[in-house]
């Protein structure tokens, strides 16, 4: 009886403790879609940082007598207009556009937590002055206000990423102030203070934690749209310069030639929908993941 | 039961309520309307009332978590209103709180340790082996284990949950813990154990309860004193056992009148409190109580009888016993 009783305190010792990010994989890993996103994520992420193995020629090596060459067994995706190759452009571009993609979400997800902590924590005038402003950026269409603020700062990669990172600030900024103002009311940050901490600790230690679920899933959707719109700036020509192969403007090289060689469009538009499209699923399954309540 | 480790003065909360685009305020909710009462050391003081009475007000202006509109609360001889944000830190020491929902009340995202370590950590107290000991030995004496420590909050059940509740305010051990409603969220049968947990920490860490709860069998079990509250006046105010076996305020009778009774034979007399509870943002005139009062006399409706000791120790807001 007595080593029954033994026995079963054991087994109770053993049974892991799992935090809710824990649980949060467990169901993230049961998810197909979701690992399918994933996969197609990493496949990127590969492809950006072991391109230069991967691709069989320079992104920028012309050979003009090669121009518009159609898919073959040289140029498997075929050639451009100045006989470069397009598949060694295209994986080349993945690490433009991953790199726009999170930096820019990056610089948002920070400025726009900060400016929505001390939104929603401190409340009043601050709050009312902070979340006018994000309306007002709100009313503009975002791709828009990116041209506005490209066209001030000039043209280039660097400044199409820091538009995209300001245009999608409020969106954060809002998202963390719902947030704070709802776990703001949380029996557990009163007793947080009833304790006797202070509100740097109460806001880093409690509240932003609490807050992170919705950020990551929000960031990991941001990551394509942010995509989308510096292929769109390069597109427009407000974005990468050539001879970046950046795949939004490669595209747009590609207009003039979009009946005879269209493959020269075909394959830099499949790396950034399938970009996008693993972002959104991997974003989706985060989601359900991570904060079920979330599901609409 | 001699020095008062804590005595409130004309305590008052007025929230003000708001209309309109600029916030004009057009009334406001005297949830709690001059309160006075003091806490001797090493008592329990039961605070009972309908929902909304201001009992759960009135505990978070004790420790500050709701700003009081006027009146004192001395604490160790210092006035807690006038403290700034760093004195009033090291006042939270000596005070603690247990919330009511043990599921509302844990951070969901901390493991127990870091749950219980926090107000070591906060007040600077030992180093990180210390604390962990510490932690180890506090969850001992509320009754769990010391492998529970890893675990995160929704591991436990409910009364699981209280009793770690309860490990926090003791972690920095106060000197008074204020106690909101700490078992009504519970099954009845966790009630008790919880209950005489409380019973046995006051005895070993000599520890002073403001008790506030809607359950007056609750009160009457763990409280040497109890105040009885009504639309956030206090109404009654005596020995547990003189509040039980005599109760003065007709409230106060009305209440213990509609606590039910085991016996299928038993027959009620007479009904008495009917009505509704009035609206604490337009509370009756006079005594707040004349409109459900069945002994009310006309000078009931025009005049807010006084605070008086009617006998000794036993406090009552009535114009009965003028």
């Amino acid at each position: 009886m007595a080593e029954l009783a033994r026995n079963e305190a054991n087994i109770v010792q053993e049974e892991q403790a799992t935090s809710l990010w824990k649980e949060g994989w467990i169901r993230f890993r049961k998810n197909k879609m979701a690992l399918v996103g994933s996969g197609i994520v990493l496949f990127f992420i590969l492809l950006a940082v072991f391109a230069p193995f991967i691709a069989p020629y320079d992104m920028n090596d012309q050979q003009l007598s090669l121009r518009l060459q159609a898919p073959s067994k040289d140029h498997i995706f075929g050639t451009d207009d100045f006989g470069r190759d397009i598949f060694s452009r295209v994986v080349y571009g993945a690490r433009i556009s991953l790199w726009v993609g999170f930096f820019s979400v990056l610089g948002s997800v920070v400025i726009g937590s900060l400016l929505g902590i001390i939104a929603g924590y401190y409340g009043r005038w601050i709050d009312a002055v902070i979340s006018r402003i994000f309306d007002i950026m709100l009313a503009f269409p975002s791709i828009l206000l990116a041209i506005g603020i490209v066209a001030v700062l000039g043209p280039s990669l660097k400044n199409a990423l820091i538009a995209i990172a300001v245009i999608n600030i409020p969106n954060f900024g809002r998202l963390i102030r719902s947030r704070v103002l709802s776990i703001k009311q949380e029996e557990y940050i009163t007793a947080a203070k009833a304790i006797g901490m202070s509100d740097a600790r109460i806001l880093f230690h409690h509240i932003l934690p609490n807050s992170m679920a919705p950020i990551i899933v929000q960031g990991t959707l941001a990551i394509a749209t942010a995509i989308i719109e510096a292929a769109a700036l390069g597109f427009l020509g407000l974005g990468a310069q050539p001879p970046n192969p950046e795949w939004g403007k490669m595209l747009a090289d590609s207009k003039a030639y979009l009946t005879q060689a269209p493959w020269t469009m075909i394959f830099p538009g499949l790396a950034i929908m399938l970009t996008v499209l693993g972002f959104n699923l991997m974003g989706d399954g985060l989601r359900d993941a991570l904060d079920p309540r979330m599901k609409s | 039961m001699n020095e008062p480790l804590l005595q409130v003065k004309g305590l008052k909360k007025y929230f003000p309520i708001t209309a309109g685009l600029f916030n004009k305020q057009i009334g406001q909710v005297k949830a709690v309307d001059d309160l006075s009462f003091s806490v001797y050391k090493g008592e329990t003081l039961g605070i009972v009332g309908e929902s909304g009475c201001g009992k759960s007000t009135t505990g978070r202006m004790l420790l500050r978590l709701i700003e009081p509109t006027e009146g004192s609360i001395v604490f160790e001889n210092e006035e807690v209103t006038k403290l700034s944000p760093q004195q009033l830190r090291k006042v939270r020491r000596d005070m603690q709180m247990i919330f009511q929902d043990p599921f509302a009340s844990l951070n969901p995202r901390h493991t127990v340790e870091r749950i219980l370590e926090e107000p070591l950590i906060v007040h600077g107290i030992g180093s990180k082996e210390e604390r962990r000991k510490k932690v180890r030995e506090m969850l001992e004496v509320v009754g769990l284990s010391s492998y529970h420590a890893k675990r995160y909050p929704h591991q436990f059940s409910g009364g699981q949950r209280q009793r770690i509740g309860i490990a926090r305010a003791l972690m920095t051990k106060p000197k008074l813990i204020i106690a909101d409603e700490p078992v009504s969220a519970l099954d009845v049968s966790i009630q008790a154990q919880v209950l005489n947990l409380l019973e046995d920490l006051q005895k070993e860490f000599g520890l002073t309860y403001i008790f506030i709860a809607h359950d007056l069998g609750v009160v009457r079990h763990i409280s040497d004193r109890v105040g009885v509250m009504y639309l956030g006046r206090m109404v009654e105010l005596a020995n547990s056992e003189d509040v039980y076996r005599n109760p003065k305020h007709p409230y106060t009778q009305a209440l213990l009148e509609a606590v039910p009774i085991p016996d299928p034979e038993y027959k009620k007399e007479k009904q008495l409190l009917s009505g509704d509870l009035p609206s604490p943002s337009n509370p009756p005139t006079g005594c707040a109580f004349h409109t459900r009062c069945q002994a009310c006399m006309d000078i009931c409706k025009t005049i807010k009888p006084e605070w008086k000791e009617v006998e000794k120790g036993h406090y009552v807001a009535c114009h009965l016993y003028t």
